[in-house]
């Protein structure tokens, strides 16, 4: 479904990405963990082609999207939606038309059954009667949910999401997780999860993926990531501070 | 030697800054204009940018529009009443309004009105990512965010500074007919007889291209902002200056041209 390779992308002299591979399998959860400013944005950044890479190609469906002109992205923006970390929700619109802006943007629906599907996506998401709220009237948590409402409603095949659970309280991180999981059995969507909430990413991932460094330095499934060999791996799932990773290192 | 290789340094990188800006703007302006002729059309968001542009800039314009033929009216009756020919000053008020002021004031309250609000608004979506949303939602920003802001800009620019050209000559009139005692009839007859069309149709001509200059400059600073609400103060600042020093080049460009090729 979604295969990166050799993927390199420096900040002016600010190495993020060194070369890094990674494959997502059609139906898959995919979490990647690694510390902050490690390069996870970065990376979801890359695979909607909002950022291009210096060297490397991501290829969607068998499509190198690093090679294809802004144009044809297009269709394949289509088929995929981003949790932004901070939601990104346009602060001039209300919520119900932040979700359902892709409906009205790209389909001709009308305003009664897009109103119906931006109801469904926030329930969804368990927001109801916030329709007419501006973003500024929510609260970090609620902008989060509503990010994601925004997303189901494209019906995308593939979801991004950066960071979902962080900054909101444990019991609605738990019901984001929830509902990451039955977006994955129910609708057979392609999911990756960037977060370093370990304990969110036991809960939802098909397979982890650890950053570090600009690589993918480790990736299995949840078990075999708890059962870790690797010094490296072993200190960031249990949040040690010593151990081979330096508070400089990313 | 040293200090002379650091100054030619300098000297290029200003040169090359300057072509990149200049390189910059004509690839915003060809896809603006490329975009502009590519559906959907977006109707309601450009009423919404020309009410913001246009409606809501005129109690500043015409006030603005008000003391400017005033001053006007007052500066060269000091002049006419030494000739003994205050007859001129209805055609004089009313000639450098409509070719050049009124086009030229409207244009710079724009700039620092609307044009600065745009740069604002659009530079802080690009710092909390919502102009990248945008684009994960297969939506072009320049076709959502640049066309109707271009568009509106370059509709209500002519309309505005028709308007201010009114009310400059009502200051003008005001000033003549109250406080110089010249007749009402005469003002208005001295006034319709000085303009030509040709003096109203260049000073609009003048004012579509402001628009588009405001619009597409603005725009472009908008699209440079990097950082936090520093950045988005510094392209403000930057799409201001840049308006202005560009809307009175323009007028300098075009008034000669209209002056040495077609008097
Ligand atoms: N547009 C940019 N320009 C310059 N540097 C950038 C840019 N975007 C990201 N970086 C740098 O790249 C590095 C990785 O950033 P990124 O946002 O991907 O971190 P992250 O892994 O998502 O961290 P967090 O978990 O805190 O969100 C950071 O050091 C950041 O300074
Ligand atoms: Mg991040």
């Amino acid at each position: 479904m979604i295969r990166i390779e050799g993927l390199c992308k420096s900040f002016n002299s600010l190495k993020v990405l060194d070369g890094l591979s990674l494959e997502i399998k059609e139906g898959e959860t995919k979490v990647i963990i690694g510390r902050s400013g490690c390069g996870k944005s970065v990376l979801l950044k890359h695979i909607v082609g909002i950022i291009k890479p210096d060297k490397g190609s991501i290829f969607i469906e068998d499509k190198d999207i690093t090679k294809i002109k802004e144009s044809q992205l297009k269709s394949v923006r289509m088929k995929m939606a981003m949790v932004f970390q901070g939601g990104a929700l346009f602060d001039s619109l209300t919520v119900a038309e932040n979700v359902g802006f892709v409906l009205r943007e790209h389909y001709h629906f009308s305003d009664k059954e897009i109103l119906e599907a931006v109801k469904e996506a926030l329930s969804m998401v368990e927001l109801d009667g916030v329709e007419e709220f501006m973003p500024v009237q929510l609260s970090g948590g609620m902008k989060k949910r509503v990010a994601i409402a925004r997303a189901i409603c494209m019906r995308p095949k593939i979801i991004l999401y950066d960071e979902p659970t962080t900054g909101v309280d444990p019991i609605t991180a738990d019901s984001i997780n929830t509902l990451i999981r039955n977006l994955h059995d129910r609708l057979k969507v392609t999911s990756i999860v960037v977060t370093h909430d370990m304990k969110s990413a036991y809960r939802i991932a098909d397979r982890i993926a650890m950053l570090y460094k600009g690589r993918i330095i480790a990736e299995g499934t949840p078990e075999e990531i708890q059962n870790t060999s690797d010094a490296i791996v072993y200190q960031f799932i249990n949040g040690l501070s010593w151990g081979p990773i330096k508070k400089e290192d990313l | 030697m040293k200090s002379c290789l650091y100054f030619l340094n300098k000297l290029g990188n200003r040169f090359l800054a300057l072509l990149y800006f200049i390189g910059g703007l004509a690839d915003l302006t060809l896809h603006t204009i490329f975009f502009t002729f590519y559906p959907p059309f977006k109707k309601r968001a450009i009423l919404e940018q020309a009410e913001r542009i246009g409606y809501k800039s005129l109690p500043i314009v015409s006030l603005l529009a008000l003391f400017i033929g005033v001053i006007l009216a007052l500066q060269t009756a000091v002049l006419m009443q030494r000739l003994g020919s205050e007859m001129y000053i209805a055609s004089i008020v009313a000639l450098s309004v409509v070719r050049e002021l009124g086009p030229v004031i409207t244009a710079l309250i724009v700039a620092g009105r609307a044009g600065a609000a745009m740069t604002a608004e659009i530079g802080s979506m690009i710092i909390t990512e919502q102009v990248d949303a945008l684009r994960t939602l297969a939506v072009n920003p320049l076709q959502y965010l640049v066309v109707p802001r271009f568009l509106a800009s370059m509709l209500m620019l002519p309309i505005l500074t028709i308007y201010a050209n009114v009310i400059g000559i009502v200051g003008g009139y005001l000033i003549c007919v109250y406080k110089l005692y010249i007749s009402s009839n005469m003002y208005i007859s001295i006034t319709l007889e000085a303009l030509k069309f040709k003096d109203i149709f260049t000073g609009l001509v003048k004012s579509l291209f402001f628009g588009m200059i405001i619009a597409l400059v603005s725009c472009f600073y908008a699209f440079k902002t990097e950082g936090g609400a520093e950045g988005v103060g510094r392209a403000t600042r930057s799409s201001v200056v840049v308006s202005f020093v560009l809307i009175l080049s323009a007028d300098c460009l075009f008034t000669s041209i209209f002056y040495f090729i077609f008097p």
